[in-house]
């Protein structure tokens, strides 16, 4: 049994709008999309870190934002996204609507009676 | 292996087919005619450029510069797409590339020398496409064009 869960799983698009965005339906569902939205500048921070760093293996995943995170999620969420990619009916840059993507983001998150 | 041959017959298909949608409503091919032909393949193959990078950039480190992205669609991109790395690859350093490849994957077949050299760009829409997609989604937006003076060697002009 995963030990941890997510409660709000984002996939942002390289213009900074949300491609897929789920979260637990709680009352603070607008904090956890306060969020995600905060999370992109320490990205941006990150990214313009590693340009001068010296090449790492695993800058895809860039770190742990909050010691909370798992990296295996991390990469079934790339895995997964990679799939939608390569469906020919997906058009990139819009929403992401694949059931095998919901399949596995339900996976990972807080299961809510 | 026969597995490659498949999308040379598909690539080849795709041209002739896109070609003759085009001049079915009236019989001759005008300039403009031809320019939606080859803007057609090129969408095609931007499409399908932006779900290939995606896979083969899956497991790979991101990467520094311009520069590195080039190299990479010189060696490992190449590779997997038409089989063999780019002969040459110049650059002003100021967002030009240009890419050389002597024994270009799918003109190979066409000819050896000058023969249907005016059909060439018909079957290069395609691979710039792909080019143009891969680094759309590598955040790099392009134009890609290209050019052929002896079958089967190709020079891909990419303008940052």
């Amino acid at each position: 049994m995963n030990t941890n869960m997510a409660v709000c799983i984002a996939v942002i698009a390289k213009e900074n709008y949300p491609l897929y965005i789920r979260s637990v339906p709680t009352q603070n569902e607008l904090k956890f999309h306060y969020t995600v939205h905060t999370s992109l500048d320490v990205v941006e921070e990150k990214i313009s870190a590693v340009g001068k760093a010296l090449g790492d293996q695993r800058e895809l995943y860039l770190g742990l934002l909050y010691p909370t995170e798992d990296y295996k999620m991390f990469r079934k969420l790339h895995n997964s996204f990679t799939d939608v990619m390569c469906n020919p009916f997906h058009n990139p840059g819009d929403t992401i609507q694949s059931k095998a993507f919901d399949g596995i983001v339900s996976g990972m998150m807080v299961q809510t009676a | 292996m026969a597995d490659e041959t498949l999308f040379e017959f598909l690539h080849m298909e795709i041209v002739s087919h896109v070609y003759k949608e085009q001049q079915s409503s009236k019989g001759t091919m005008d300039n403009k005619d031809r320019a939606v032909c080859v803007s057609v393949l090129e969408g095609m193959g931007f499409r399908v450029g932006q779900g290939l990078i995606e896979r083969l950039t899956r497991d790979s480190p991101s990467f520094k510069d311009e520069l590195d992205i080039m190299k990479f669609i010189c060696k490992d991109f190449w590779t997997k797409v038409f089989r063999r790395q780019v002969d040459n690859l110049r650059t002003n350093h100021q967002g030009t590339y240009v890419l050389q490849d002597n024994k270009f994957n799918l003109l190979t077949q066409l000819s050896n020398g000058k023969q249907y050299l005016d059909q060439a760009p018909k079957y290069l829409a395609f691979s710039c496409g792909v080019v143009r997609g891969a680094l759309s989604n590598l955040g790099l937006e392009s134009v890609v064009t290209a050019e052929v003076s002896v079958m089967p060697s190709c020079k891909c002009f990419v303008k940052t």
